[in-house]
């Protein structure tokens, strides 16, 4: 191993609440290199003038509790522990978070709807916990919009055998900045399944991370992307596998068109040595529809056991392939519908993934949308 | 198969001294070739001889690079246009190897690609039945309907959806490349069955790209030629085909070597 490539597992050791623990990135960083520091709007200096606003609403379902809680509400901050600089700037300067709750053995009967809707104004940070307790099933979607620079984590702090399954829509305005941590922590024969839509913003780095606490959890991660000229999408993934049999598989598939579209991608897997038994993939794939757009994609996986179920992953960046586009147009179909039927192909298994049909329709009609600009 | 809104009189295709390059190697050394609606020609050669170049090239493919000649159906000029154009036009393509094409139904397509044809959107019922007996006459489970084009099919099931196209689009002039290659005697027959169908629901032509006469004996053609080294070299009746089968391409390939 050469002195660039550090293993995963020490790259991903610090963790503080306290932002000064982390030294100011320079961009030279490896988990900072591939993000345009000069657009974060000073989350990562200390900068960034606090005071603006987002607003959060929650829509629950009925067997769910919601609370808007203080700084000092014990329960915070207990799943997960700031990884970075900007997600420790927004754990230290948050004011209210969100908590929400499906007490143990529940099923909500409807989804959980939190809104985020940025005013415009100055930097918000923001933090959310949900708690599923043991048993209980629930479906969350988070639904980010307007215009807004913010900073938040989220905390998933799923029960032993139960079940949460997240929608994150960042549907942001073009000028927003957005930098996320969505951890979840898995009990024993839990299960957690997430997809991920980003479409909005100038910038947005969303970084989620799984962890386990007893054996028997499965999490399932997706997620989709459309980046237009100028828009910089990061996902930055870390599946840690330090129970034993537990699962994981990540796919996450992005189209990118017009001048400086730029989409990162990274996907860390770590198999720790009590992990036997561990089954993991973790899949990438980038659409390049137009010259300009770039996409950076770099899968890790770093296993530290002998004993794996499965252990792969793959990553594959590409334009059309003109054999599919010279198949359709030799039936009839016009270049520009052939190239719509092909994208939209390319992303249809991950949309049949959303089971909120209403949700999967509104994702469907915005990349529609994206794909008539 | 209901719609009749094609297929005018007396179609032709015409290729006049063709000549086709693909990385800068000419392949096509000049192929003269009429085809009129009502006949049905086979083109027949060895592997290498340039037959599938043919198909591709008529139908647009990037890969190929025309350097001299014309092919005109019913006098407009396909060269000069593109390959979604020359398919509206009336030029059908059924490929050897049909590609998957991920995502897209194998329904969503076909519709797609009949609107296209007739300019307008069939209508969703009459659509299904026209689908579902199409899917019928050629032994396909309606469940593929539902499959992403190609995905997972069997060499004979690409085939025989490929001739479900051909059933459905009404093409003035089927191009049809190896459509008999990697097939079994039964969808051999049930893919013939296919194409003679076409030939007697209207007035069109076909032709008939292949390596083996066994295609020949359920599909009668009118006119054989023989392909060798990037051109025709010889032509004749079906009797032609009956000398191949017993001679082989021996002689075509010396001669041009």
């Amino acid at each position: 191993m050469g002195l660039e490539t550090k293993p995963l597992t020490t790259l991903h050791e610090r963790s503080s609440y306290d932002v000064e623990d982390f030294p100011v990135p320079t961009g030279r960083e490896e988990e900072w290199r591939f993000t345009p520091l000069s657009r974060l709007k000073g989350l990562h200096t200390g900068a960034a003038a606090s005071g603006g606003g987002v607003v959060v609403a929650v829509e629950a379902a009925p067997e769910v509790t919601v609370e808007t809680v203080g700084r000092d509400d014990p329960r915070l901050g207990r799943a997960y522990v700031p990884a970075d600089r900007v997600s420790a700037q927004a754990y230290g300067a948050f004011e209210k978070a969100t908590v929400i709750t499906v007490p143990r053995e529940a099923v909500a009967s409807v989804p959980t709807v939190i809104t985020v809707t940025g005013s415009g104004d100055g930097t918000a940070y923001g933090h959310t916990l949900v708690n599923v307790e043991p048993m209980a099933e629930a479906v969350l979607v988070l639904d980010h919009r307007g215009s807004a620079v913010y900073a938040d984590n989220v905390e998933f702090a799923v029960g032993e055998g139960a079940t949460l399954k997240v929608v994150s829509l960042q549907d942001w305005a073009d000028d927003a900045v957005h930098v996320s941590h969505h951890h979840a922590r898995l009990g024993k024969d839990a299960t957690f399944r997430s997809f991920v839509v980003t479409l909005g913003g100038d910038l947005v780095r969303l970084s989620p991370s799984v962890a386990y606490t007893g054996p028997g959890g499965d999490a399932d991660l997706t997620g989709l992307y459309f980046v237009d000229a100028g828009q910089h999408l990061e996902h930055r993934l870390l599946v840690d596998h330090s129970q034993p049999n537990c699962r994981s598989n990540v796919v996450y598939k992005g189209a990118l068109q017009g001048d400086g579209a730029h989409a990162v991608w990274i996907g860390d897997v770590i198999i720790r040595v009590e992990a036997e038994g561990t089954d993991t993939y973790e899949l990438n794939r980038n659409l390049l529809l137009t010259d300009g757009a770039r996409a950076d994609s770099v899968p890790n996986l770093e296993i530290l056991t002998g004993e794996v179920a499965g252990a792969g992953h793959a990553s594959a960046s590409g334009r059309l392939d003109d054999e599919h586009i010279f198949y359709l147009q030799a039936r009839g179909i016009p270049f520009e519908e052939a190239r719509r039927l092909v994208i939209r192909g390319f992303f249809a298994q991950l949309l049949e993934k959303i089971e909120l049909d209403e949700l999967r329709e509104r994702v469907f009609a915005k990349v529609e949308a994206e794909l008539e600009k | 198969m209901s719609d009749s809104t094609r297929v005018p009189a007396g179609s032709t295709l015409e290729i006049r001294d063709l000549k086709v390059s693909v990385a800068d190697k000419e392949i096509l050394r000049g192929v003269n070739l009429t085809v009129r609606a009502g006949e049905t020609h086979a083109i027949m050669g060895p592997n290498g001889s340039g037959k599938s170049t043919l198909a591709y090239a008529i139908a647009g493919h990037p890969k190929y690079t025309i350097t001299g000649g014309q092919v005109l159906l019913d006098g407009a000029d396909l060269l000069e246009m593109s390959v979604d154009e020359r398919a509206r036009a009336g030029l059908f393509l059924a490929m050897q190897y049909p590609v998957e094409v991920p995502g897209v139904s194998v329904s969503n397509f076909l519709r797609s690609a009949v609107t296209a044809a007739r300019g307008e959107a069939p209508k969703l019922r009459q659509f299904s039945k026209d689908l579902k007996a199409g899917m019928d006459a050629l032994s396909i489970d309606s469940a593929f309907a539902q499959r992403n084009v190609n995905e997972g099919f069997s060499g004979g099931e690409k085939k025989r959806h490929e001739i479900l196209q051909l059933e459905l689009l009404k093409p003035k002039i089927a191009v049809l490349d190896e459509t008999d290659s990697g097939l079994d005697v039964d969808a051999l027959r049930v893919v013939s069955e296919g194409i003679n169908r076409f030939r007697a629901g209207g007035d069109t032509g076909v032709l008939l790209i292949t390596h083996y006469t066994r295609i020949l004996r359920y599909v009668k053609p009118d006119f054989v030629h023989v392909f060798a080294g990037g051109r025709i070299v010889e032509q004749g009746g079906p009797e032609l085909a009956e000398k191949l089968e017993a001679e082989g391409y021996e002689a075509y390939t010396k001669a041009t070597a």
